[in-house]
């Protein structure tokens, strides 16, 4: 991992960009780094575009403005892709994490030129086979984990269950759907990884 | 950690650090789940809203004896607030935007009726158009009702501020509402790292609220808010200015206090990179993150820029202020204000401090920029912006614009 790692999220008001924002922070600063986990409101109704950030950093984040080149980019909706231009400023080497059952190749004439890594996974499915609804942020934050490295696998997910606990305490009974969701998605991710040419993950 | 001092970190803590991570709002409502205060009425605005919602759950879960009033106004939120304060009840309320708007003249009661009532104020722009994000339009329109106002750059800031502000307020030599302000969403909504202190040592530096006078004390009767004639009502006036004059030593005081606590350091304002600063950055809040992690890349390139953040803004430290800024020797220095003032001169900022440069004969350049209002964001980039244009003032190849705006659309 590099010094600092700046995640963009782009989603909808209503699917959960923000919380997985506040999630990634979490896990984060459980495995020792200094976070920023915030959203970007626009207008407050479900269903608006909305964007949220991370920065983790080995040391002091003092920066408090958006982020517009980031590391990285979380797309939790696609069909943000024909209305906003979510790959703005994406540094070279980073990627673009898309919500989709589409290949990367069927995505990429919607990025606006853009050239770098694409990796996509289908949250709405796994979580509708999960936890039998629509959550497509948990699957996503399983595969930004998996994409950026800011933390190792085996860290995520004891760090994101013990989370998981203390946020479901009164609804114990989701937590196990949520895991299977999060490995599901962590493991097609892996996989996806391992196709590409270019190793992917940047050490400091 | 920010403000980590030497000086004080040799001395014995008194609190064991715990690491967390909360986003402001969150360090406000925990800090007041460890004061647990008598009363809070509150009535809830956007991005102030956590805070009641985070202490009623507080409440609803036995944690904390806290009387909740869940009123129909602000302007009703901070009537009870007065009331409860003046029975003698230590008291709470929070708000943002229009909500403190609603509170005008209720302000003006607190503080002139001398009621130590803290507010956390989650700073955000005054409508219109109407806009839920930061600026600090509405805790500069409440800067002359006799409130202390005390500004925060992170979560850390809101929560150390925080707790001093009971101890400022509460003291017989001030005797004066204090307002703990952050920035709407920008630190209120974020997730962070923070280092909390122990429930006991916070109780302990609080205290016991034990006012001198109250109205349920049957043995002392008093009356509060009285009509004053002419003949007495100038008098009292000057009394509450001599308080807020006061207060600054009581400041500096509950801060040398709290740094023995913590080993986190606070002033009326924070010197960054100042020594030998030629080109100074004078600003409040969140911003000053943004404006130092700035000055880091340009000190690299050899520019020597700095930034004073201004903490506590009533008292306005105008003398010491003046003194920092004549210490440096800088060259230029750029006056940034959240808030426009609506004068066509400048911002409340720029105005004051100013006049506190004039008055101390400290003649340098300077420029009061505009920045983020409504939310508008502020980047490093439009640091280096500025300080490249100090540098053309302070070399006199222009002259200083006035009142310029940052970040705006052309």
């Amino acid at each position: 991992m590099r010094d600092t790692v700046e995640i963009r999220w782009h989603g909808r008001g209503g699917q959960g960009a923000k919380t997985a924002a506040l999630l990634l922070a979490d896990v984060a600063f459980q495995t020792g780094r200094h976070v920023q986990g915030f959203p970007e409101y626009g207008p407050e109704r479900m269903g608006a575009p909305i964007t949220a950030y991370n920065r983790i950093s080995r040391g002091d984040i003092r920066i408090h403005s958006n982020i517009y080149q980031p590391d990285y980019v979380a797309v939790v909706d696609e069909t943000l892709l024909r209305s906003v231009k979510v790959t703005d400023g994406l540094k070279q080497g980073g990627a673009v994490i898309i919500n989709t059952p589409k290949s990367p190749e069927e995505v990429r004439p919607l990025l606006n030129g853009y050239t770098g890594a694409v990796y996509t996974v289908d949250a709405r499915a796994i979580s509708e086979r999960t936890l039998g609804r629509n959550f497509p942020n948990t699957p996503m934050l399983a595969a930004v984990t998996a994409v950026t490295g800011v933390m190792d696998k085996e860290s995520f997910f004891r760090e994101i269950r013990a989370s998981f606990t203390h946020k479901f305490a009164r609804k114990p009974e989701v937590i196990e759907g949520n895991m299977r969701a999060l490995e599901e998605a962590y493991a097609a991710v892996e996989q996806a990884i391992r196709k590409q040419d270019t190793p992917l993950r940047k050490t400091a | 950690m920010n403000h980590t001092d030497k000086n004080c970190k040799t001395i014995q803590m008194t609190s064991r650090e715990i690491r967390d991570r909360m986003s402001g709002n969150e360090a406000v409502a925990y800090a007041i789940r460890q004061i647990d205060p008598d009363v809070m009425p509150a009535f809830p605005i956007t991005p102030s809203t956590e805070i009641p919602q985070m202490v009623s759950t507080y409440i609803a879960n036995g944690e904390i004896g806290t009387e909740f009033i869940p009123v129909e106004s602000e302007h009703s939120a901070m009537s009870a607030a007065i009331g409860a304060e003046a029975a003698g009840a230590r008291t709470i309320t929070a708000t943002s935007s229009a909500g403190l708007a609603l509170m005008w003249e209720e302000l003006l009661l607190a503080a002139s009726n001398r009621l130590p009532v803290v507010l956390a104020l989650v700073n955000r722009t005054l409508s219109g158009p109407i806009n839920i994000n930061c600026d600090h339009s509405d805790g500069m329109g409440a800067r002359d009702t006799g409130w202390i106002q005390i500004y925060a750059e992170n979560n850390q800031e809101a929560y150390d501020n925080y707790i001093q502000a009971f101890p400022i307020a509460e003291d017989p030599r001030v005797h004066l509402p204090v307002m703990i302000c952050q920035d709407g969403f920008i630190t209120s909504h974020a997730v962070e790292n923070i280092s909390l202190l122990e429930d006991d040592a916070v109780k302990r530096f609080v205290g016991q609220y034990e006012p001198e006078e109250f109205l349920l004390n049957p043995g002392r009767p008093v009356s509060v808010g009285p009509y004053a004639v002419s003949d007495y009502s100038m008098e009292a006036k000057k009394g509450q200015e001599d308080a807020m004059e006061r207060a600054g030593s009581v400041i500096l005081e509950t801060a040398e206090r709290f740094c023995r606590m913590s080993g986190r350091k606070y002033g009326f304002f924070e010197e960054y990179r100042m020594e030998d600063a030629e080109y100074v950055l004078l600003l409040m809040g969140s911003a000053a993150g943004t404006a130092k992690a700035a000055v880091d890349q340009l000190r690299q390139q050899g520019i020597r820029a700095g930034v004073l953040k201004l903490r506590v803004f009533r008292p306005f430290p105008a003398a010491e202020l003046a003194e920092a800024i004549r210490r440096c020797g800088c060259r230029a220095l750029a006056i940034l204000d959240r808030c426009e003032s609506y004068n066509g001169v400048g911002g409340p900022l720029g105005s004051e401090v100013t006049q506190a440069l004039y008055r101390a004969k400290v003649y340098t350049e300077t420029v009061n920029y505009i920045y983020g209002l409504a939310g508008r964001d502020f980047t490093v980039e439009h640091v280096f912006g500025i300080v490249d244009e100090l540098r053309d003032v302070a070399d006199g190849k222009v002259l200083p614009p006035d009142h310029k705006y940052i970040g705006l659309r052309s």
